[in-house]
């Protein structure tokens, strides 16, 4: 039987550029430059391996994004992902943690699965926490934080770095799970690939389509509020010195002025 | 007086600090509740009374260490339900936050990650976050339920309080998907003797500059002469110079000291975003235009090659 994949891809403001936020303190998507989340290109890359071992699989790359999330979509189409989901409504803007994780959990179980891959992180959230969430709404194993994955025989293993211990796991199929940055280099499209994308469908979805109201996402669903966002302060200069022989030392004067030393 | 929930970090009942911290900032919303999982509880009960425990709610099963993640969140959930509590506090590390997280979603209420300070708020706890690279600082608040919040290490400092830390068995049930993600085998990280990175008053990071790994012992011996903390930045780890567990930035460690030292590192954001909010920076670097001198306290332009020998030499002059 055919390995189902879900891969749920980001589409994030370029943390290169100069990111903001937009009157209603939710991040601004309108004035800056989008991309496909770089931590989910390794949830992608990974996808592509696990279906590459496997005899029949199929991936299905899922975003809940504005207009320009498609790109996100096409980028991982072009990757060599099979078809893609693009949830989107007016409603959903502002729409926190609590909510990405019921929408995408509908859209999931919408598209049918065996496996969902997530990135760690989203590069401008970045709170980390979705793949856990949705775990727990799709009520199957989180085998989240992997930088090796593999699976075999309707199951799923990988190798998770914690913080006191290299663990390694193992969840039966259906399962959600979440790959690092130490997953390994995710591949570039290739011109065929690209040209190949462009034929792939997109299947566009709204909040109704999914059984989900209006309330419960957006900003007046969100189950949280920022209520100022202000700028750092920029450092103020510091003092910088050229090494002519002696810069060691004038860096110890300084820390030990400091009382670092 | 409301009680707030706090999640230990221990390793065997050795409580690392930032549940201290939080225990610090959880008695500016009320009367801390620490939730022990694991062994050790009358060992962590001491020190967790010296700074504010009233109680201390401690649970003990092979579940957690067999399985993921989810064995905590039923507990946590139980402790949840047997105090019903203001607020849960639980450190912002990757498993913490997964644990907050699956626990907020449950009890329905909403969810603050890496919060970097918390206050008492008129309408609940207000919550500091440092987000786009930390060159945004946001205050957010839970509008619904009982807010949830993961607090980044070196958030507070941790304070003498005494309370009584009476231990109170708590009683757990696990539900049908605490087994789901067996843990078949663990390998501890062996200990560098140096302080933990994302606790440490002093980090010493070196990167691509320091041009391979039989180099980095100048990093380790600055750090040691210090007292710190080694970090690197992707590119070190990347280049198999250094363990990732010791990289700094947006996908590694983040970090708060009070002296960060970046020796051969050019300043990237995805850098900056683990480091920007540490008290002094210090940097070494032999390009001037590097990013990294726009963050700094105090540079030095040239070789570290050089210069972090010579600092070395005289930090220890200087100690005697
Ligand atoms: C999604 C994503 C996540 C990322 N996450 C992280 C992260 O968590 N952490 C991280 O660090 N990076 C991260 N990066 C990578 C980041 O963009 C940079 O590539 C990386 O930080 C560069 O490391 P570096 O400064 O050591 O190397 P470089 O940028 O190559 O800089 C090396 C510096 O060393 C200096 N130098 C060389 N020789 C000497 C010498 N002898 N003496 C003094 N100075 C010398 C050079 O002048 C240069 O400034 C991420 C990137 C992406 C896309
Ligand atoms: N809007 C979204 N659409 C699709 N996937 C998402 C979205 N937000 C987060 N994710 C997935 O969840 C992971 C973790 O996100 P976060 O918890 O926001 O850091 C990302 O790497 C993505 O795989």
């Amino acid at each position: 039987m055919s390995l189902r994949i879900v891969v749920c891809v980001k589409y994030v403001p370029d943390a290169t550029g100069d990111r903001h936020f937009a009157e209603d303190l939710t991040v601004d998507r309108d004035d800056v430059d989008g991309l496909l989340s770089e931590l989910d290109e390794y949830a992608v890359e990974q996808a592509l391996q696990i279906a590459d071992e496997a005899d029949d699989a199929e991936i299905t790359v899922l975003t809940v994004g504005p207009e320009d999330a498609k790109d996100a979509l096409r980028k991982a189409l072009s990757m060599g992902a099979h078809k893609a989901v693009h949830v989107e409504d007016d409603d959903l803007h502002g729409t926190d943690v609590m909510g990405t994780s019921l929408v995408l959990a509908k859209a999931v179980e919408h598209v049918g699965y065996d496996l969902v891959v997530c990135g760690m992180a989203s590069t401008d959230g970045g709170m980390g926490v979705l793949p856990a969430l949705l775990a727990e709404r799709l009520g199957v194993p989180q085998v989240s934080l992997l930088s090796q994955v593999a699976v075999e025989d309707g199951k799923v293993t990988g190798r998770r770095d914690g913080d006191a211990a290299t663990e390694q796991l193992e969840a039966a199929l259906p399962a959600v799970v979440s790959v690092t940055d130490q997953s390994g280099e995710a591949r570039y499209p290739s011109f065929k690939g690209i040209m190949a994308a462009k034929k792939k469908p997109v299947e566009s979805l709204d909040l109704s389509d999914l059984g989900i109201e209006a309330d419960e996402v957006g900003l007046d669903g969100a189950w949280t509020k920022v209520d100022s966002a202000a700028e750092r302060p920029a450092r103020t200069a510091g003092t910088i010195v050229k090494d002519e022989g002696e810069g060691g030392k004038q860096l110890a004067e300084f820390l030990a002025g400091q009382k670092f030393v | 007086m409301a009680e707030v929930l706090v999640y230990v970090d221990h390793v065997d009942g050795a409580v690392r600090k930032p549940t201290l911290e939080l225990l610090t900032l959880a008695r500016r919303i009320g009367e801390p509740v620490a939730v022990h999982l694991g062994a050790g509880a009358d060992e962590a009960a001491k020190v967790l009374g010296e700074h504010g425990a009233v109680k201390v709610l401690t649970a003990d099963a092979a579940e957690f260490a067999d399985y993921l993640v989810v064995p905590k969140v039923d507990a946590l959930q139980a402790a949840y339900e047997a105090v019903n509590p203001a607020a849960v506090l639980v450190p912002s590390s990757a498993e913490g936050k997964e644990i907050a997280a699956r626990l907020a979603l449950r009890v329905g209420g909403g969810l603050i990650t890496d919060a970097v300070d918390l206050e008492a708020g008129d309408e609940g706890p207000v919550a500091t976050q440092s987000v786009f690279a930390a060159s945004y600082s946001t205050k957010s608040r839970v509008t619904k339920g009982t807010p949830v919040i993961t607090v980044k290490p070196n958030s507070a400092a941790p304070e003498a309080a005494p309370a009584a830390g009476t231990v109170e068995q708590l009683a757990v049930t696990f539900g049908a998907l605490a087994t789901g993600t067996k843990v078949v085998s663990r390998t501890p990280r062996e200990s560098t003797g140096r302080p933990e990175l994302t606790e440490a008053a002093i980090v010493v990071s070196g990167g691509r500059g320091v041009n391979g790994a039989e180099n980095f012992p100048l990093i380790e011996a600055l750090a040691d002469s210090l007292g710190g903390a080694v970090g690197a930045s992707r590119a070190a780890v990347d280049a198999g110079w250094y363990p990732h567990t010791n990289q700094v930035g947006q996908t590694g460690k983040s970090v708060s000291p009070q002296l960060y030292i970046a020796a051969g590192i050019s300043g990237a954001i995805q850098h900056r975003a683990g480091m920007q909010t540490s008290k002094t920076i210090v940097a070494i670097n032999k390009d001037e235009e590097a990013p990294i001198f726009e963050l700094v306290d105090y540079g030095v332009v040239g070789d570290l090659f050089e210069v972090v020998p010579q600092l070395t030499d005289e930090i220890k002059a200087r100690k005697g």
